[in-house]
């Protein structure tokens, strides 16, 4: 045993070099803010509070009396540090870019910057550590009395130790000491409490150092041997089929949701949080540290329970081995460091709580009630100092309430365990809250409710053992005595461990209703514009951000706000950064949102925005602009593809229109091709009669026959000339789609019959024999008469001018075979070479022969008459070696 | 051997063409000879001896600018004077043939005097 004054100056100085550390960790953070405070080391040892003297003592204490089972606790932390990339990156990131001042501050925001959600959250964080301090501070008291106790009494069986009040009341009151000295100096919460994390980091270590010391002594001093440990091990110790089992796997997954969600790990984690690359160490360090402070539990509770009488405490046992074997130094090592779990822990939980109900509780309702002070500039700002303090003082001395009045009884045990599935009723809102956009502020707020009522008559009033609020009836018997209503046998789910009933029943309704509400849940504006910053958090586009709000403040009005809230030189400095000229009168969206969001990091998102919008004169988000936001992937996705479609038309537009351009530019080439040529074909015939007429008018003394001559020749030319007009106006008609012929049905033979009569003048003048051979039988066409006489004409006269055969032939023959009537005329002249077979229906291309009456317009006006009747006229191999012209025309139905 | 000055070659093959030419040519005392033809239009150039020469270029087998080409391209006829006689009126054409080395360029509906100054002119140098 230790004299209690030398325990309490050991405490005195070692709270002294905390004092210091703090101290020198604020002075240096405030020169060097980047310097080592900010490393990922102290920042992975500030985690380790999750190691509270309830780890300290009660892990040997759960090892003695339930084996493994304790490891369940560092397991589920160890799981999401180690896959931080899952989750904790995602919420440390949120809570780094969006200022979270806390756990309920970060829900708050994230459903549209609901107040009271936040209050909620809050209120439950209270219940939750109220107790878990009560739990710090009877552990404190505990060993406190079990190291300044006479030996004797120690190793008794069954040391019933009066709870000392008044030793927890002075602890109570040196922590708050502390907490407020180094928690609220500053109230910006965001700007990182380095003091108290330093002090923290040293307490980390000394805990640590404690326990490895104590489990090495045991090894060596007790065991002996590594081997010796199972030996000395109870059977039941060591039986996984005794560990692993529903218990084993919800006390995994209760300790991974409140490494997350307790309120003073969420203060650590992620709101001391300053960069990612602490985070990156944290992952694995943290859980080595966990590691570490695991490996001595069993030989320790081995050794407790192999070398301590019967009945004694498994929950001291770290300290009692040492003060049982007379090591002084060892137990006075043992004791700093559960003094160490229990006020890091303490001091941590009433800062991260003392911002909450400031934030939450206190300011909503000063702000409603209009007892905040306006008055001077910084009255606010020592208003919300003044909160904080007196949160921390609050939440403390409520905790000291609760272990007062709760005295030494178990219930403060399992308390440890009852936190932990409180406040994973966190988990649903948080977790959906930054992966569903599609969570309400509705939905969270049902699924806290209900998760938390059923947590607490599932869970925390039967703890009590029917003392407080529930009676031992209900718990015996249901409420109103209804059996489906047990607490601990809800709906009649019997036989299951009251945790593991607790948790899936409290955490069922809670993710239901969460889901279910937030589907038929439609929200605010607000909350569907923060929905998407902090679900997309890690694709977030600043520029698009601020186009959603868009609100009227005046200047004055906001540095107002800013300047009883943050203090004037503060607030004066954000103004000039901001942006703000001086002659502005109105402030930006910018700097609107730049001041809230500033004011935000102090006081909490819910209270930051009630603040601005008392001075906002109007405010409108635009719900398009944030479906717009919503919906933005989306929309890219779409407006590419359309992008893309229409690039598409363009490209077929362009490639119509090119080709539309390389029709017009041969139009065009053709039309001066033509032009060129009709001034040719009109030239030749205008020669001859200029020419003869020439020659009349100056030789009067002509012959009258040459005379006669020349007039006809001139006469020739000029219905030369005339035809070749003639020509060009059909053919322009056929081509311009407007001819009014008169249609009607014919027999296309009578035509072709016609058309040789018509040549055989021709044909005989030139020597050419013309014959008909192959007739069809009484075939009928529908058209016009006169035009096909005109077609076949010219393909008979041509064949008869054409032929320079020594002895020509022309042959004409027509059949009427498959619906279709086919006239032919072939000749045995010279044909027409392979190169020129496409050109000759082009006008005014004529064959390689000799000039002769015809303008060359008669094959091209006579392909355009077929064409119109709905027939072709084509060239075909002759026969006769010459040229083989071919007309094919649809036989019309005679009639009956 | 003197040069008879009197022969001049029409090479058209438009008839009436050809009888209008030969009409006011003989008027004026010329020795007309004609052809329709380019490539037979160079024979005859090559084996007799002319004065000068019409030259239509709308022709069929050879086209009047390639058989003056031709003309210039040989040595015995490289001084021959040709009036190129042609329906195609326009500048780039005129341009053409004088680059080939036309003497004269005569558009039809020709002038029955023009076409009579300019053989003389030509033949009669």
């Amino acid at each position: 045993m230790l004299p209690a004054d030398f325990v309490i100056l050991v405490c005195i100085v070692y709270v002294a070099i905390l004092f210091a550390v703090a101290f020198a960790g604020d002075r240096r953070a405030r020169r060097d803010p980047s310097g080592w405070l900010s490393s990922p080391l102290v920042y992975t040892l500030s985690i380790s509070i999750y190691c509270t003297s309830w780890t300290f003592f009660g892990a040997v204490g759960s090892a003695a009396r339930n084996g493994f089972e304790f490891l369940t606790i560092y397991l589920g932390p160890t799981v999401v540090f180690v896959g931080w990339w899952i989750f904790l990156r995602k919420l440390v990131t949120v809570g780094r870019i969006y200022r979270t001042t806390s756990i309920a501050d970060l829900i708050s925001a994230r459903f549209g910057k609901d107040p009271t959600l936040g209050a909620l959250v809050t209120i439950m964080a209270m219940v939750v550590t109220a107790p878990y301090i009560a739990l710090q501070l009877q552990a404190l008291t505990s060993s406190f009395q079990v190291i300044t106790f006479h030996a004797g009494a120690v190793t008794a069986a069954n040391v019933n130790l009066d709870p000392d009040f008044v030793t927890a009341f002075w602890l109570a009151l040196g922590l708050c000491a502390f907490s407020i000295i180094f928690g609220v100096r500053n109230i910006d919460v965001n700007e990182r409490h380095h003091g108290v994390i330093a002090a923290i980091a040293v307490e980390a270590l000394v805990k640590l150092v404690a326990l490895l010391a104590v489990g090495i002594w045991v090894v060596l001093a007790i065991h002996g041997s590594v081997p010796a440990i199972f030996e000395d091990a109870p059977a039941r110790l060591v039986d996984p089929q005794e560990t692993f089992g529903t218990r084993w796997i919800t006390l995994c997954f209760l300790a991974a949701a409140a490494v997350i969600c307790l309120p003073r790990q969420f203060q650590v984690t992620v709101v001391e949080n300053s960069s990612e690359s602490q985070i990156r160490t944290a992952s694995w360090l943290f859980p080595l540290y966990l590691f570490l402070i695991c490996l001595f539990i069993i030989p320790i509770a081995v050794a407790g329970l192999s070398e301590l009488p019967g009945g004694s405490n498994p929950d001291l046992f770290v300290l009692t081995l040492p003060l049982n074997a007379n090591q002084d130094a060892l137990a006075m090592l043992a004791f700093l460091g559960g003094f160490s779990s229990a006020t890091s822990m303490v001091i941590v939980s009433s800062i991260a709580l003392s911002t909450m109900i400031s934030n939450h509780l206190i300011m909503p309702l000063a702000l409603r009630l209009s007892i905040a002070p306006a008055a001077s500039p910084d009255a606010m700002r020592s208003f919300i100092l003044g909160a904080r303090r007196a949160s921390i003082v609050f939440i403390v001395f409520l905790g000291f309430l609760y272990f007062y009045l709760s005295g030494a009884s178990d219930a403060l045990a399992a308390i440890g365990l009852i936190s932990f599935c409180g406040v994973a009723q966190f988990l649903p809102s948080l977790v959906g809250g930054l992966y569903w956009r599609g969570a309400t502020n509705i939905g969270a707020l049902a699924g806290l409710i209900a998760g938390f009522t059923l947590w607490g008559y599932t869970l925390f009033l039967p703890s009590f053992g029917g003392t407080f609020l529930m009676p031992e009836s209900v718990i015996a018997e249901g409420l109103w005595g209804m059996a489906w209503l047990k607490p601990q046998a809800l709906f009649g789910l019997t036989g299951i461990d009251p945790l593991v009933h607790a948790t899936f029943w409290s955490l069922f309704a809670n993710a239901t209703l969460f889901i279910c509400v937030s589907m038929f849940s439609e929200p605010t504006p607000l909350a569907r514009y923060q929905s998407r910053l902090f679900v997309d958090v890690f694709r977030r586009q600043t520029d698009s951000e601020l186009s959603v709000m868009r609100r009227t403040a005046r200047i004055a009005d906001l540095k107002h706000i800013a300047n009883r809230v943050l203090g004037s030189d503060e607030s004066a400095a954000l103004f000039r950064t901001g942006g703000a000229s001086d002659r502005s009168m109105v402030a930006s969206d910018v700097l609107i949102s730049e001041v809230e969001q500033r004011l935000a990091s102090s006081v909490g998102a819910a209270t930051a925005r009630t603040l601005v919008s008392s001075v906002v004169t109007s405010e409108t988000i635009s719900v398009e602009e944030l479906k717009r936001l919503a919906d933005e992937t989306e929309q890219i996705r779409a407006y590419s593809a359309e992008l893309e479609h229409k690039s598409r038309q363009v490209e077929a537009t362009a490639a119509k229109l090119a080709l539309a351009n390389d029709q017009l530019r041969e139009i065009d080439v053709q039309k001066n091709e033509f032009l060129s040529q009709v001034s040719h074909e009109v030239r030749t015939p205008m020669s001859s009669i200029r020419s003869f007429s020439d020659i009349l008018l100056s030789d009067p003394r002509l012959d009258p026959e040459r005379k006669e001559r020349f007039l006809r020749i001139i006469q020739n030319e000029s219905i030369r000339l005339t035809r070749l007009l003639d020509g060009i106006l059909d053919l322009n008609q056929l081509e311009n789609g407007d001819v009014d012929w008169k249609i009607e049905l014919f027999d296309p033979d009578a035509a072709l019959d016609q058309a040789m009569a018509s040549c055989e003048a021709l044909a005989s003048a030139a020597g050419v024999k013309l014959e008909r051979k192959g007739r069809a039988r009484r075939p009928l066409v529908r058209g016009n008469r006169d035009k096909l006489a005109q077609v076949f004409i010219n393909l008979i006269s041509n064949a008869i001018k054409y032929n320079t055969s020594a002895e020509p032939v022309v042959i004409v023959s027509s059949a009427a075979r498959k619906g279709v009537y086919e006239a032919r005329v072939a000749d045995n002249g010279p044909g027409i070479p392979e190169g020129e077979r496409d050109r000759i229906f082009v006008r005014f291309a004529r064959g390689p022969m000799p000039r002769q009456v015809g303008a060359g317009l008669g094959l091209a006006i006579s392909r355009r008459i077929v064409e119109k009747h709905g027939g072709t006229l084509s060239l075909l191999d002759a026969k006769l070696g010459g040229a083989e012209f071919a007309v094919k025309l649809e036989l019309a139905k005679a009639k009956g | 051997m003197p040069l008879p000055t009197n022969r001049v070659l029409v090479v058209e093959d438009e008839p009436n063409i050809v009888e209008s030419l030969r009409f006011i040519l003989e008027r004026a005392d010329y020795d007309v000879h004609s052809v329709a033809d380019g490539v037979l239009a160079l024979n005859r150039m090559r084996n007799e001896t002319f004065s000068a020469i019409v030259l239509d270029i709308m022709l069929p087998g050879m086209n009047g600018l390639d058989v003056l080409r031709a003309v210039r391209e040989d040595q015995r006829l490289a001084d021959l004077p040709v009036i190129v006689l042609t329906a195609k009126g326009q500048a780039q054409d005129r341009r053409a043939a004088e680059a080939i080395g036309a003497d004269a360029f005569i558009t039809k509906p020709y002038s029955n005097a023009e076409v009579v100054e300019r053989v003389d002119e030509l033949a009669r140098r």
